[in-house]
């Protein structure tokens, strides 16, 4: 995206914007991401979470991977440090908020009826019953889903992308436009390895790399703490360095 | 299936330009999708009456251009053709290669029936005001 306005216009596309004129018509080159206005509501979010100091992080995986299991040993583990809160979304139930509540964090639910995923827009909402000046850590768990959470920008400053190992170990080459998303990758529910005969991490790891990315993958498993420590250390690392990235004053 | 809400987005900025140029219908609309943008074109197709009815751009054409998944590689800067789930160098292997084309989800042009008025402000017909148009709606 060109620096200067803010457009998509480049010296390879330039051609495609502009376009000889017919008698009564007008065209108009524009080049704008379709999702022009979701992308503008996620940078005013981001703006908010920047203002504040607060770290926003967004979960997407498949329905079942243990987002809410691990967010509830990742609270526990890191809530005597940070504050923290979390905006679950999901089609229906308040189920979620209800467990993550249960382990003393606000939690803000968002039922999106039969939409498949979050935007920028339903977490706009969302904010405003969560106390931003309050907080340093913002979890939003993304509905269940490994197609549509990946084409909305919410203003979160990392994507995390589980994979359970009890789902193929070639999702990454079946869902790439989700994991190329990713920033950090965590295989789930490793505790599960030694009863499964046909998950194959490095397997796993090289769909990642097929999709040009470099995103850690961390295999863990929040129910037996096995290897969470290295999670919880990139969280802590991505507080630190979002912090240094704001102005002084709002980290004060 | 988000399509639907992806091409409720592109009206909404399609009847924005055309608001601008004070123009009351639009004829046609030209968008660029690539695989890798999460997409797919079919859907955006089959979406696109239901979210043009009662709009400017009622009775408008959708006109879908695929893009082609094309890489560059960081370590030996060979430039090949590539798939959504193999985005690997053609040329040395390597993983390490940035998308240059393929990720692509663009409006790229509107064309509209010129407004009667063609002394109001950006609509004499002039590209420039077109662009000056088009690029206003992304600073809001």
């Amino acid at each position: 995206m060109c620096e200067t306005c803010g457009c998509n216009i480049t010296h390879g596309n330039v051609e495609l914007a502009y376009h000889p004129l017919e008698g009564g018509t007008t065209t108009v080159g524009a080049l704008n991401r379709l999702l022009a206005a979701n992308d503008r509501e996620a940078a005013h979010n981001r703006a908010h979470f920047d203002a504040h100091g607060v770290l926003a992080l967004n979960l997407m995986s498949a329905p079942g991977a243990g987002k809410t299991t691990l967010l509830e040993a990742t609270i526990d583990a890191l809530k005597a440090d940070f504050r923290i809160a979390v905006i679950e979304g999901d089609l229906e139930t308040e189920n979620d908020a209800v467990r993550i509540r249960a382990h003393g964090v606000p939690a803000r639910q968002i039922t999106t009826g039969s939409a498949c995923h979050l935007d920028a827009h339903m977490l706009h909402q969302a904010l405003h019953d969560l106390p931003l000046a309050e907080l340093d850590l913002l979890f939003i768990e993304n509905v269940g889903n490994l197609v549509c959470p990946a084409s909305f920008d919410l203003g979160q400053h990392r994507d995390i992308v589980l994979l359970s190992v009890t789902e193929g170990d070639d999702k990454p080459a079946k869902y790439p436009v989700m994991f190329r998303t990713a920033d950090l990758v965590l295989l789930t529910k490793v505790d599960f390895l030694p009863h499964l005969d046909d998950f194959d991490p490095v397997r796993a790891e090289r769909c990642l790399r097929e999709l040009a990315s470099d995103a850690p993958l961390y295999p863990v498993s929040a129910k037996k703490s096995i290897n969470m420590q290295s999670w919880l250390s990139w969280i802590r690392d991505e507080i630190i360095s979002v912090r240094q990235a704001l102005p002084q004053a709002a980290v004060a | 299936m988000h399509e639907l809400a992806v091409c409720q987005a592109l009206l909404a900025e399609v009847s924005q330009i055309a608001r601008a140029q004070h123009s009351a219908k639009v004829l046609r609309v030209l968008v660029r999708l690539g695989p890798l943008s999460g997409v797919e074109a079919r859907l955006l197709a089959r979406a696109y009456p239901l979210a043009q009815a009662g709009t400017v751009a009622e009775n408008s054409e959708l006109v879908i251009e695929e893009a082609p998944v094309h890489v560059r590689c960081r370590d030996c800067g060979a430039e090949s053709a590539a798939q959504a789930n193999r985005l690997l160098c053609k040329d040395c292997g390597s993983w390490k290669t940035e998308v240059t084309s393929g990720d692509e989800m663009l409006l790229v042009r509107v064309e509209l029936e010129q407004a009667a008025d063609a002394s109001r402000p950006n609509s004499d017909g002039d590209i420039n005001a077109g662009r000056h148009a088009a690029y206003g709606g992304n600073n809001v």
